[in-house]
């Protein structure tokens, strides 16, 4: 007798414990639509969000979040999409890819969005493309990249390489100095613009004096920058990723370097970086990137208005933040020009759909599903603005594979 | 004692069979991460609850295992036969550390044996000098940062950060397909069900005796003439196949593999796992493994700005309340109200019987 | 002229070396007191640091807006106890409600104090917002003493004099004092000290706050160096721990040497190599050290067996 009541009461402890993880979340959605398109119920569509909202990673994309509910709440305010409403669902990806993988498959199997806007490093991007290739989903991709790849079922709002890194390369030659030396953070992105970095240089005559990484998360930044001022470069180059910027430049500034000096020009700082690292120590420098809070067209002013309203007076918008508040105008003008949610007619209907963005006009390339963007080099401000100092004038084709380059042949392939 | 355990462990895999019937293929896919996490979970409580060792570096011998396999699949996956993020590294001929991992039996066989010989190597020397307590398990935690920063600092060899992804078939078949993944949960649940069985088989046998003896008083195990270094490797050496296992099948389920997933925080949160659950029971380390994995899912799907207060006051919760796990809790619990009711039972006895004892 | 400059790199990788090692000294001492001293396995340690970064930046916000303009200069002095305060009272109130059941636990205590770091990482982030914060450094401490062709900043300069104050007060305070007298003689022998009418579950509140303490000013000095965010402190825990395994635990005279070996290795190395080949070294020593000499660098005797 005591033994059933025993063992029966810790069965039903484990028993409750599992269902409400396996099955409690989706209790709502289980096969109750009717309707053959995906995430169309009624008068809603859902769309899954996909970001870290903790760990270390969510440092930057808690605001692309913020950015992609707030378009989602205007274009429902002007009578959604396809005369629905857009329903976001949203996912904690937790700075941890599996967790990407794990939670782009609950969005696509069990919630079944009609798209995910979503991710900010490679990794969780990588993790996420079998899932929505499999699952015939989409995701929109907002944040610059190292290139090289082009998946029929992600669309990047984000730069690929030839609209960011080379032709900051090619205006520091032009401007800055001949001898770079390169300095990143050990993974894949820094490592492979890096790569792309050398081949240009050699091309274009410029000088390497040197390539450093650094691990993920390093904060002493003083035996490199021995290393750095005993090379004497004209410019450096870098692609340190969070936290490690912070780092690098306020010992680079003890080091008593200054952008008269050696001048840095970044590819992964905009401006909510910069409010984590301070004006002060940055200003001078350069980064490259397609959007600055500055730009002075009404849509911006408008953008970045209702952005603070929404968020917090404080709060800065950026290049990834306007990519990934794009991203959704993108997705809702390629549905309402398919007259589906389906994934595969948005994708038939999204070549050369244009939407106009805060940052100026924006058009997806139908051949790899990026997206056209103006170019812009700018120098950091000390109120940790950045003042643009030149831009490429028109939008510039997006080329993941830099297949326009003649140095560049051979980088994809491994020669 | 022994029927509540059998019964137990009926129920379950009764509960798991049966899963794929009433549970949506995502929740089934879920499911079968948590079941690899469940297998490496009964390695550590067989080292750490039985043994007395805690080691925070279990996420290694997961990750060598789940690369194992992860090669083999990236190499299957690759047209060129030189898997992609090589191309981008420069690297035109396939590294000699990956040819082998073109055969599946090697790469298969390699998931248990690369993780025990790395534990033997360490454990032998670890354990011989006897290095204990906190101090292994900060060894097992610098082993973890050694790894992690080789496998993301050789992008050209290990894919980085980025890991291995993207794959499409095993032995020809694919692996999206969903038959197949059905096929691979049941795999699971059997490898699963053979691991309990080992480690029960384990626990009862005269070595498993001796584990715990050297959990409770390792110098008196030596005065009494035995070598504990060597039980220690053994078990050290059966917990990181354990661990290799479960990382191979974690890549089949759920197809990528990163240095993340084999970093201090999945380390550490392994061991939690077992904690939940119930350190000292086998049955503990499975449920400990599934349930938390599953509250953390369901946590940070309905909660996902707040998730990490609840997983945070879960820990100190298991910690303070519940020491010896949910296992503990459910048997203490159990005890209380059989107590009772044999308290009842007396009574009425008792009341009957009143007249006749006094 | 070849030889000036090599003497140079030299002359300024040994102070880097130095910088460096005092920079983990600062991360590691309070944690040698909770996990060293008191064999309390403190995973939110690091969390400490965060906290002790966010007094700071706070310390800096209200400086800003209810000061005099030139009075900013100087909150960093005020940030440094202030934040001392706070990180130990954070640590008093979390030994009376958690630790103190745990004390013959040293594992357990792992677990619960991992529970209560991801807390901790989760009020920083609902409090300041996910993104880092920006901490002005005070305009006395920029720039950097010039000697020949080495710069040496001031703001190293200041963390390895901020160092030398806390090792030389806790010192003092450990050996000199009755109360720290008190602290040591709980940490050699519970029992003993308890038989002699010292109240160690005092103690034990006034050393983990002590220690918390530590790594409150341990994360104000780092706001000079490094970011401020709410994961910060994981950053740093791995490597505090490291350093007071190496040293030997219950000793503060190891974990002094501990940092400086692994200061100096690691950005030798690096000059060699890379940071990630230094970082790979450096943890692949420690393994091997240990299995030398299991009980770190330098260890407390004892002829207690099991």
């Amino acid at each position: 007798m005591g033994k059933m009541t025993k063992n029966l009461f810790l069965m039903l402890v484990i028993l409750t414990f599992m269902l409400a993880g396996c099955v409690g979340s989706n209790a709502t959605n289980n096969e109750s639509d009717t309707s053959d398109e995906k995430g169309e119920k009624g008068d809603t569509v859902k769309v899954g969000v996909l970001h870290s909202l903790s760990g270390t990673m969510a440092i930057s994309e808690v605001s692309l979040k913020n950015a992609e509910l707030m378009a989602i709440e205007e274009i429902n305010e002007a009578g959604g999409v396809l005369g629905k409403k857009i329903e976001p669902v949203i996912e904690d990806g937790a700075s941890d890819w599996p967790t990407f993988a794990e939670k782009a498959k609950k969005l696509l199997q069990s919630d079944e969005v009609a798209t995910i806007f979503g991710g900010w490093t490679s990794a969780s991007r990588k993790a996420m493309l079998p899932v929505v290739e499999q699952n015939n989903g989409l995701l929109w991709y907002p944040v610059q990249y190292e290139g090289m790849e082009s998946s029929p079922n992600i669309f990047y709002t984000g730069a690929t390489t030839n609209q960011q890194i080379v032709p900051a390369v090619s205006w520091l030659l032009e401007n800055k100095g001949k001898k770079f030396f390169l300095i990143g953070s050990d993974y894949v992105f820094p490592r492979t613009a890096n790569k792309i970095i050398k081949a240009q240089l050699k091309a274009e005559g410029g000088e390497l004096l040197g390539e450093e990484y650094t691990p993920l998360g390093h904060t002493d930044y003083s035996t490199l920058i021995s290393k750095i001022k005993a090379a004497k470069p004209d410019v450096i180059f870098n692609t340190l990723n969070g936290d490690s910027n912070v780092a690098f430049f306020k010992q680079l500034k003890d080091a008593g370097i200054g952008p008269k000096d050696m001048p840095v020009l970044s590819v992964s700082i905009a401006e909510e970086e910069i409010r984590g690292i301070g004006g002060d120590v940055l200003a001078g420098h350069y980064t490259a990137w397609n959007y600055y809070q500055t730009i002075d067209t009404p849509e911006n002013k408008d953008f970045v208005e209702k952005y603070k309203a929404k968020y917090g007076e404080e709060l800065v918008t950026d290049d990834p933040i306007e990519a990934a508040y794009f991203a959704v105008y993108l997705w809702a003008a390629a549905v309402e020009k398919a007259g589906s949610f389906d994934v595969d007619k948005v994708r038939a209907a999204s070549d050369g759909i244009e939407v106009q963005a805060p940052g100026g006009k924006v058009k997806i390339e139908g051949s790899n599903q990026h997206t056209w963007k103006v170019v812009r080099i700018g120098e950091i401000q000390e109120d940790g603005l950045i003042k643009e100092l030149w831009n490429s004038g028109e939008a510039v084709k997006p080329d993941p594979y830099l297949e326009g380059y003649d140095w560049a042949k051979g980088l994809s392939s491994g020669e | 004692m022994k029927n509540i355990s059998r019964s137990s462990y009926a129920l379950l895999f009764i509960f798991l069979l049966c899963a794929p019937l009433f549970l949506h293929d995502f929740r089934v896919a879920l499911l079968a991460k948590f079941l690899c996490f469940a297998i490496l979970a009964v390695g550590i409580c067989l080292i750490w609850g039985y043994t007395g060792i805690l080691s925070l570096g279990h996420g290694v011998f997961f990750g060598l295992g789940a690369y194992c396999v992860a090669m083999y699949l990236k190499l299957e996956a690759s047209p060129t036969g030189i898997p992609d993020f090589m191309g981008w590294s420069g690297i035109v001929e396939l590294p000699g550390l990956w040819k082998p991992f073109a055969n599946p039996y090697f790469a298969i066989s390699a998931a248990v044996i690369v993780p025990v010989l790395l534990a033997l190597v360490l454990g032998y020397f670890t354990f011989k000098n006897r290095i204990r307590g906190v101090y292994f398990s900060l060894i097992s935690q610098a082993l973890v940062v050694v790894f992690v920063t080789l496998f993301i600092g050789k992008q050209e060899i290990t894919g980085g950060t980025n890991g291995l992804t993207n794959f499409s078939t095993a032995f020809g078949i694919s692996l999206t397909n969903r038959g197949v993944q059905q096929v691979l949960y049941f795999i699971t649940v059997g490898f699963l069900l053979l691991t309990v069985a080992f480690a029960l088989w384990l626990t009862k046998s005269r070595a498993g005796k001796l584990l715990m003896a050297i959990r409770e008083g390792e110098n008196r195990v030596r005065f009494l003439g035995y070598n504990p270094t060597s039980f220690k490797v053994f078990v050290y050496c059966v917990s990181a196949a354990l661990a290799g296992v479960a990382g191979g099948l974690f890549v089949l389920q759920v197809g990528m593999i990163s240095p993340e997933m084999m970093g201090i925080i999945p380390s550490i949160e392994m061991v939690l796992w077992v904690a939940v659950g119930g350190r000292y029971s086998i049955f503990g380390a499975v449920i400990g493994a599934i349930l938390t994995n599953s509250a953390k899912s369901f946590f940070s799907e309905s909660y996902p700005d707040f998730w990490l207060f609840f997983l945070g006051g879960l820990f100190i919760l298991v910690v303070l309340v519940m020491p010896n796990g949910l296992v503990g809790l459910g048997k203490s619990v159990g005890e209380k109200i059989t107590s009772r009711i044999k308290k009842k039972e007396k009574e009425d006895v008792q009341h009957e019987a009143g007249p006749y004892v006094s | 002229m070849k030889g000036g400059a090599a003497m140079e790199i030299w002359a300024s990788q040994l102070f880097n070396g130095l910088s460096y090692s005092s920079f983990l000294l600062l991360i590691a001492l309070g944690l040698a007191i909770t996990f060293g001293l008191m064999k309390v396995m403190n995973m939110a340690h690091g969390d400490m640091i965060m906290i002790g970064a966010y007094v700071t930046y706070s310390t800096q916000l209200i400086f800003s807006s209810f000061m005099p303009q030139n009075m900013f200069d100087y909150y960093f002095l005020f940030s440094i106890p202030i934040a001392f305060v706070v990180t130990a009272c954070i640590g008093w109130i979390l030994e009376k409600s958690l630790i103190q059941f745990l004390y013959n636990r040293p594992l357990d205590s792992m677990l619960a104090t991992w529970g209560v770091s991801l807390i901790l990482q989760q009020i920083a982030r609902t409090i300041f917002g996910a993104p880092n914060v920006a901490v002005k450094t005070p305009s006395w401490l920029d720039g950097g003493l010039q000697i020949a062709a080495v710069t040496l900043p001031y703001k190293r300069l200041f963390i390895l004099v901020l160092v030398g104050l806390c090792l030389t007060g806790l010192y003092v305070y450990l050996y000199r004092t009755a109360a720290g007298r008190r602290m040591t003689a709980v940490t050699l022998n519970r029992q003993m000290a308890s038989c002699l009418g010292v109240n160690t579950r005092k103690v034990d509140a006034g050393a983990f706050a002590l220690g918390s303490g530590l790594g409150g000013v341990a994360g104000c000095a780092l706001t000079l160096l490094g970011p401020v965010g709410p994961t910060v402190g994981t950053n740093y825990i791995i490597d505090a721990f490291m350093i007071v395994i190496l040293g030997g635990i219950g000793n503060l005279k190891g974990t002094l040497i501990g940092a400086v070996v692994i200061g100096l290795i690691s950005t030798f190395v690096e000059f060699g190599s890379s940071a990630t080949i230094a970082k790979v070294v450096v943890f692949a020593l420690i393994i091997l050290f240990l299995q030398w000499k299991p009980f770190g660098l330098i260890s407390t005797r004892s002829r207690a067996l099991d």
